[in-house]
């Protein structure tokens, strides 16, 4: 169903339901979550009800991205509510991935939460609220939705970051991130209302429609503009030099936490910079496309530099986390490249690594939740890991597996991921980028390797008192189980997933 | 699969091909033609062996198997995949079951040597899969048609003279590495002192061939026209190379330290046999591959028993072996002699035909680099003459012979170096239509391209080249 700009005679615009159902699907399970609490106060019924209520939601939300999906191969990406929300593939797929990240989220987290002591409905409502205002960030076609869900996704994000409050950690990484992130997200409004000032709209269609059919005469505001955009979503994806919040949210946020924080809420993040520069403002891509380039290098180069003289796995991880965004980044510097051939490679690669570093991070940063599980998730040194494969060997071979896979290892999806953007580098002739990320990948495997190596070593003291003792849930398992097998199945076959990434490129 | 090759055709046999990363042109593609199919055959040779030599191992021997396997699958795969991007897939796998056979079954320092193998070599192959990347689109963008299949690369010529050397040298970097050629050694040594004996000797026996294989699969075949520029760089490196691993394993006091420095010299002639590019040449790179692969194979081995028994490799620590176990030091002098290059083993041939090679192209190599194989029996030879001779004391004084089970695996290795020094008609039957095929190649693509320029550099250097494949060529097979 098309629906065009109403007419003056309409005060409300129309909305195509079918493409909203699934944020009202996941704010609608969030609600239920909340008013179940409020009813059943202390009862011990209170737990597992919300954990159905968020299950239910989920498999309707996902149910209805399936429809989309067809919806849209048959009928063609369309604009609602006034031509704020766009229903297309890109949003379809990059809503999947963030569905998909937040069920991974949620089973690596129940059994944590009742080992932790931890509230258990408040934390799924604020789970499934952030992840609604990610998906509308997938599917914004409009500057203030984009600003609107970066608020809803973020917010429940800071009080999830604090949530383990009687930790101080904990704390600290929910103000930092809370600071530094309502910080961002001012630049970010700043630089809406510049765009806004230059172009006299907010929508991302109408403002490549302005500049098309006009020049402008000064461009000064609508450059700061653009500096203020690409500065406040670099916060959101995490990219150098707009990084400095990463390492000390992630490690002190909760594991889980920090689990979502590094897929789902990246996955939204490079889902606003592609809907913004690439719809928004494609004429001005000699502009950006430097900058991004940038952010691209350094984001690879401190990443997997850093990450080397880190001795706390959580905070390893974080740095490999932003050596991931920069080569994400190499995928939309490729994607906004003037060859049409080139750019839909570049947009492909960067939806395909997307879909893989969400699995692969999140599987990480479970085996992590489950290492911590005796310290009350406060131990993550590198020390802590030694000699796990003695006593943990499959805990320790999953890790290993899953870090080899963020080293690009071949039959790992993480290979294919990088192999695609790499591919995609080299068509847009951006050697220089393909260059150093390679190289840094080197850098990065080094530190990954170095992991690997302690949980290996076979002269480790597991007899010590304070020695890591890790089981498994079966939630856990089953969380592990989804993100190792779809690794390797991904790297080992990645054709299917290649199509589906290269389907969501179609009409952005 | 040796059996049914059919030596006549110079191209590809056996191939295979289903897609694989759907329409981004990576399918899995494989073959073999002359050079790879022993390749193939000694792979699976040596494994077999190997698994048969680490049978005392006992820990972690599931594990063990495990990647043991897996090291296997992805070195078939490297000398199987016509795919480029399938040849870097197993390129790179190789890495993972490679370091965690040295990182948890090698010796002392073991952990820094799995690190340094891993880090070297993905550091060549970042250069590889850029230069893989750009052939490929470039490709496409110059003809529409999007594919990493080497055959199709092949047959196109649509690169300018300077990207060419880039790519070449993007190739070089990985290759020589691998290979390793002189100023990209360094890794070598540390890491077959510190694997296990059979990461040793599948390290010497394949893993060092595959540098020269890519040269002689892929470098060549994709760009001829800076192949020819720059092979007196190489032709440089590889003399330095054979000088320089010869001079060093003469001062080192660990014997298997020394095995590693004489294979760098070994490779030397290898890459020396390439570079001549000719047809006696390449031939002998081949059978130096092979040969090489079963003499430095079995010395490894040899020494891995022994290390097993005295728990030292240190040379001035051993004494009289020969006396206290005469099969085991039997069989390392043979070894030893095979690898020196006495005449009727198989290192014979190998250096002798790439001497030769040389020697009729660029006179001077080839004068330098027989310094080299004197070189080589000095070393070797002060080696034997001090662990293996003179009267047994303190470690050696009890030493247990080899079992049958250790003879088994030797065995084979150094009949087969007997073999082809008798008679190394068979592998050139099999390798020279191939290297006939590269020859006209390089011709055929190098006249073409730039007739006054490098193709009047290069083209009196080959037709000389050529000339004395029917001379030597034939007399060659009868020796």
């Amino acid at each position: 169903m098309i629906t065009q700009v109403p007419g003056p005679e309409i005060a409300t615009p129309s909305v195509d339901w079918l493409a909203v159902s699934p944020l009202i699907a996941m704010v609608g399970g969030a609600i239920a979550i909340i008013l179940v609490r409020s009813i059943a106060r202390r009862s011990r019924h209170a737990y597992p009800a919300s954990i159905g209520i968020a299950l239910v939601a989920m498999a309707a939300t996902a149910v209805l991205l399936v429809i989309q999906w067809h919806d849209v191969t048959d009928e063609g990406p369309t604009s609602t509510v006034a031509g704020m929300l766009r229903l297309d593939l890109f949003g379809v797929f990059l809503s999947a991935v963030i569905l998909a990240a937040t069920l991974l989220t949620l089973l690596a987290s129940s059994g944590y939460l009742r080992r932790e002591r931890l509230d258990g409905p408040e934390y799924l409502a604020l789970l499934l609220l952030s992840a609604a205002g990610m998906m509308a960030m997938t599917s914004a076609n409009d500057l203030i939705i984009v600003f609107l869900a970066l608020e809803i996704l973020s917010i429940p994000l800071y009080v999830l970051a604090a949530y383990d409050r009687r930790r101080l950690a904990s704390q600290e990484a929910g103000i930092k991130y809370f600071v530094l992130g309502a910080f961002s997200s001012a630049v970010f409004l700043y630089g809406i209302a510049l765009v806004y000032g230059a172009t006299g709209t907010t929508s991302l269609t109408g403002i490549a429609d302005f500049l098309a059919r006009n020049t402008l005469i000064e461009e000064g505001g609508l450059l700061i503009g653009i500096a203020f955009l690409l500065v406040g979503i670099g916060f959101k994806i995490a990219a150098v030099p707009f990084h400095m919040w990463t390492p000390d949210v992630y490690q002190g946020a909760p594991s889980p936490v920090t689990a979502f924080m590094s897929s789902a809420t990246k996955v939204a993040g490079f889902a606003a910079l592609l809907r913004v520069f690439l719809i928004g403002l494609p004429l001005f891509g000699d502009t950006w496309r430097p900058a991004v380039a940038g952010l691209a290098i350094l984001s690879m180069v401190v990443g997997s530099v850093l990450a080397i003289v880190q001795s706390d796995v959580k905070r390893m991880l974080a740095y490999s986390s932003i050596a991931h965004a920069g080569y994400v980044l190499i995928g939309v510097t490729a994607a906004a490249a003037s060859s049409g051939d080139a750019a839909e490679r570049g947009l492909q690669a960067t939806l395909f690594y997307l879909l893989v570093y969400a699995f692969m991070t999140i599987g990480a940063f479970t085996v992590v939740t489950v290492v911590a599980r005796s310290s009350h998730d406060a131990r993550h040194a590198l020390s802590d890991y030694r000699s796990l494969a003695t006593t943990r060997p499959v805990i320790a071979g999953v890790l290993a597996f899953f870090l080899l896979a963020q080293a690009g290892v071949p039959l790992t999806g993480g290979f294919v991921a990088k192999l695609e953007v790499f591919a995609a580098g080299a068509d847009a002739h951006e050697y220089y980028l393909v260059i150093i990320g390679v190289l840094s990948s080197v850098v990065a495997a080094y530190m990954y390797l170095r992991i690997v190596v302690t949980m290996f070593d076979t002269e480790g003291d597991v007899d010590a008192p304070g020695y890591v003792r890790a089981r498994l849930e079966a939630t856990v398992s089953i969380a592990l189980l989804i993100t190792a097998g779809l690794t390797l199945a991904i790297g080992i076959a990645p054709g299917w997933f290649l199509e589906l990434a290269k389907d969501a490129t179609l009409a952005l | 699969m040796l059996y049914e090759f059919d030596a006549g055709k110079p191209g590809l046999q056996f191939v295979e091909q289903y897609d694989w990363f759907g329409d981004t042109g990576v399918s899995y593609l494989v073959g073999v033609d002359g050079v790879s199919v022993f390749m193939v055959v000694l792979t699976a040779l040596v494994f077999p062996l190997g698994l048969l030599a680490s049978a005392r191992l006992d820990v972690r021997v599931k594990a063990y198997t495990f990647w043991f396997l897996i090291l296997e699958t992805s070195i078939m795969g490297i000398f199987l995949a016509i795919d480029l991007i399938a040849f870097f897939i197993f390129w790179e796998l190789l890495l993972v079951p490679m370091y965690f056979i040295i990182a948890g079954w090698g010796h002392e320092n073991r952990v820094y040597a799995a690190m340094k193998f891993f880090l070297y070599t993905m550091a060549g192959s970042a250069f590889l899969l850029v230069s893989i990347l750009t052939l490929g689109f470039l490709h496409q963008s110059a003809t529409g048609n999007l594919t990493f299949d080497f055959r199709t690369l092949m047959e196109w010529n649509g690169l300018a003279e300077s990207t060419e050397i880039w790519l070449f040298l993007g190739f070089m970097v990985s290759f020589a590495i691998k290979a390793p050629l002189f100023p990209f050694h360094t890794w070598l040594p540390d890491v077959h002192t510190e694997a296990p004996t059979f990461g040793s000797v599948v390290l010497a026996g394949v893993l060092l061939k595959m540098g020269a294989y890519g040269f002689l699969r892929f470098s060549f075949t994709l760009f001829p026209d800076a192949s020819v520029d720059l092979a007196p760089l190489l032709l440089v490196l590889s003399v330095i190379g054979i000088l320089y691993g010869a001079i060093v394993a003469a001062r080192q006091r660990d014997l298997k330290r020394l095995i590693a420095y004489s294979s760098i010299s070994h490779m030397g002639f290898l890459v020396l046999g390439i570079f001549t590019l000719t047809t006696i040449g390449l031939d002998a790179a081949v059978i130096i591959m092979v040969s090489h692969a079963l003499t430095t194979g079995a010395l490894f081995l040899i020494v891995g028993f022994l290390d097993e028994r005295t728990h030292t490799r240190i040379m001035s620590e051993l004494h009289g072996i020969w006396r206290a176990a005469p099969i085991l030091g039997g069989l390392f002098l043979f070894a030893t002699l095979a690898g020196i290059g006495v005449p009727g083993l198989s290192g014979f041939v190998g250096e002798f035909l790439a001497l030769l090679g040389a020697f009729v192209v660029h006179r001077w190599y080839a004068v330098v680099a027989a310094i080299g194989v004197i070189l080589a029996a000095v070393y070797m030879l002060y080696a034997f003459q001090q662990s293996f001779t003179g009267v047994p004391k303190g470690v050696t004084e009890k030493l247990r012979d080899l079992n049958l089970r250790e003879i088994i695996v030797v065995a084979p290795l150094l009949l087969l170096s007997v073999g082809i020094g008798l008679y190394p008609k068979p592998i050139l039957d099999r390798v020279e239509p191939t290297m006939k095929a590269l020859i006209a190649h390089f011709e055929e693509r190098t006249d073409y391209r730039e007739p006054q320029q490098s193709g009047e550099e290069a083209e009196p250097r080959r037709s000389e080249g050529t000339r004395p494949r029917g001379g030597p060529g034939h007399s060659r097979s009868g020796r």
